[in-house]
């Protein structure tokens, strides 16, 4: 059973089409990389899994249960109160720009959401946030505000913050996009070691090699439709005119 | 030169003692205001906010009258309003309840605008973030933004702040007796100056003590940007 299903959404921001008729499916323990140009839907799709933006068509299916649709008659149906929180526990989100509380050390970000929205236990929250920002390489760091850290460091500790809340499914909106060439590097690392954790990942990237090394499966998305997708080896060799040409930029 | 070095036949000490229970009056008046608009500016900026059009426009209206026109207009109709308007007995005992009435509405709608910068200018990011991470509408607010909102507005705060100090002198025009009403009747009776100075260093100190705490309070939160 897939862990989230996506069929045929339609998004559109004013008279702008941004997402025209996509659907999609990640597996549980699957990578899913979304590559493309700039505008051309990527992160809105994310947007739309994570219900941070409404659907204006078609189904969201996480763990087999239909949770957010859109009826004939246009009517928008999604999830509220009790049913959302378990929605919401099932995804989790890494943005571009970090978005940590400034206000927060690196350990208050990691454990102030397991503890107050989990209900989890204090002690039992620490100790597995020790655990994982030893797995991002900043066991020192748990005192410090994300104003004293790198950008890389931020967006590691954005990942530690996700997962703490031991979500089935990851999303990466360009993850790597506001860092420097070395400060990537060691984020897309942290990424690649996330995948003996089997959860599901789903990154949208301008990485090429790092999708092509990392992905189960690629969707090169243009202009609001799956222009090729499948194995990373397929995608890349695929005769695709807008994908070469997409590709052949890249490398310039 | 006795006009301005005290000559007047009122002992000095007296003066001050008169003084003294003034400013105690004035810093009721600051205290009492902070303590109502601080609150209320907030709910008048989340009406500001507000998408319902008939609540941000009632508020709209309301922050442009009470910015739009004088702090003394509005004592005076605070007070003089129930009388005039519904007949009403206003005895000695509403003058320090309109005092506080008309200050807090009035310093409420400058809060609220204030507020309003804070709160505008903190990134969706943060919302996203915060709901991503099982935050609660409510939650978010006091635990996420409200935080970083008031490390934003400070500086601006304390300039209301420090106004509110010298605006509680406008309560003479009630024939409150704060500080500022007792210098002038004391600099009339007994044709002296004196008073005046008295009262011009009290308010400055207690800026002076008003402007150290805030400065504290800033310091005390610049461990983040």
């Amino acid at each position: 059973m897939a862990l989230l299903e996506m069929n045929h959404i339609r998004k559109h921001f004013g008279g702008l089409e941004v997402i025209k008729d996509i659907s999609l499916k990640v597996n549980e323990g699957e990578i899913l990389s979304i590559i493309g140009p700039s505008g051309s839907g990527k992160s809105t799709m994310l947007r739309c899994a994570t219900m941070l933006e409404t659907i204006d068509s078609g189904e969201i299916i996480y763990n087999g249960e239909r949770v957010a649709w859109v009826e004939p008659d246009g009517k928008k149906v999604y999830p509220k109160g009790a049913k959302m929180k378990e929605v919401g526990s099932l995804f989790g989100l890494v943005f571009q720009n970090f978005n940590l509380f400034p206000h927060y050390s690196v350990m208050k970000n990691i454990t102030d959401p397991p503890i107050h929205n989990q209900k989890r236990g204090r002690d039992e929250v620490f100790a597995e946030a020790r655990q994982l920002l030893k797995k991002m390489g900043l066991e020192d760091k748990e005192n410090a505000y994300p104003c004293q850290l790198s950008g890389g460091q931020c967006q590691r500790v954005a990942i530690a913050r996700a997962l703490a809340l031991n979500p089935k499914i990851l999303f990466f909106d360009e993850p790597t996009s506001a860092l420097d060439p070395e400060l990537t590097g060691e984020v897309l690392k942290v990424i690649k070691s996330l995948a003996d954790l089997h959860i599901a990942m789903v990154i949208v990237t301008h990485e090429m090699n790092f999708a092509r090394e990392i992905s189960d499966h690629i969707i090169f998305m243009d202009q609001g439709v799956v222009a090729v997708e499948g194995s990373a080896h397929d995608v890349f060799n695929a005769d695709h005119a807008r994908m070469q040409a997409f590709l052949g930029k890249l490398q310039h | 030169m006795s006009v301005i070095f005290y000559g007047g036949t009122m002992r000095f000490s007296v003066m001050l003692q008169q003084l003294g229970g003034g400013m105690l009056k004035s810093m009721s008046i600051f205290a009492l205001t902070l303590l109502f608009a601080l609150p209320l500016g907030l709910f008048v900026s989340f009406g500001r906010m507000s998408k319902n059009k008939i609540l941000q426009g009632a508020m709209k209206v309301y922050i442009s009258i009470m910015r739009g026109t004088p702090l003394m207009l509005q004592l005076l109709a605070v007070y003089f309003g129930p009388y005039y308007l519904f007949g009403a007995n206003i005895g000695g005992g509403y003058r320090f309840t309109a005092i506080i009435i008309a200050f807090s509405i009035n310093y409420a709608a400058y809060f609220a605008e204030i507020y309003r910068s804070g709160i505008e200018s903190m990134s969706p990011g943060q919302y996203e973030a915060a709901r991503l991470l099982g935050y609660s509408k409510s939650s978010t607010f006091l635990k996420i933004i409200f935080p970083q909102v008031i490390k934003r507005i400070l500086p601006s705060m304390t300039n209301e702040v420090i106004t509110l100090i010298k605006d509680t002198s406008l309560a003479f025009s009630l024939a409150y007796a704060e500080m500022f009403t007792i210098a002038k009747q004391i600099a009339a009776k007994e044709t002296n100056f004196m008073p005046f100075l008295v009262a011009a260093l009290f308010y400055y100190v207690f800026n002076a003590l008003v402007a150290f705490l805030m400065e504290r309070l800033e310091k005390s939160m610049s461990y983040y940007t």
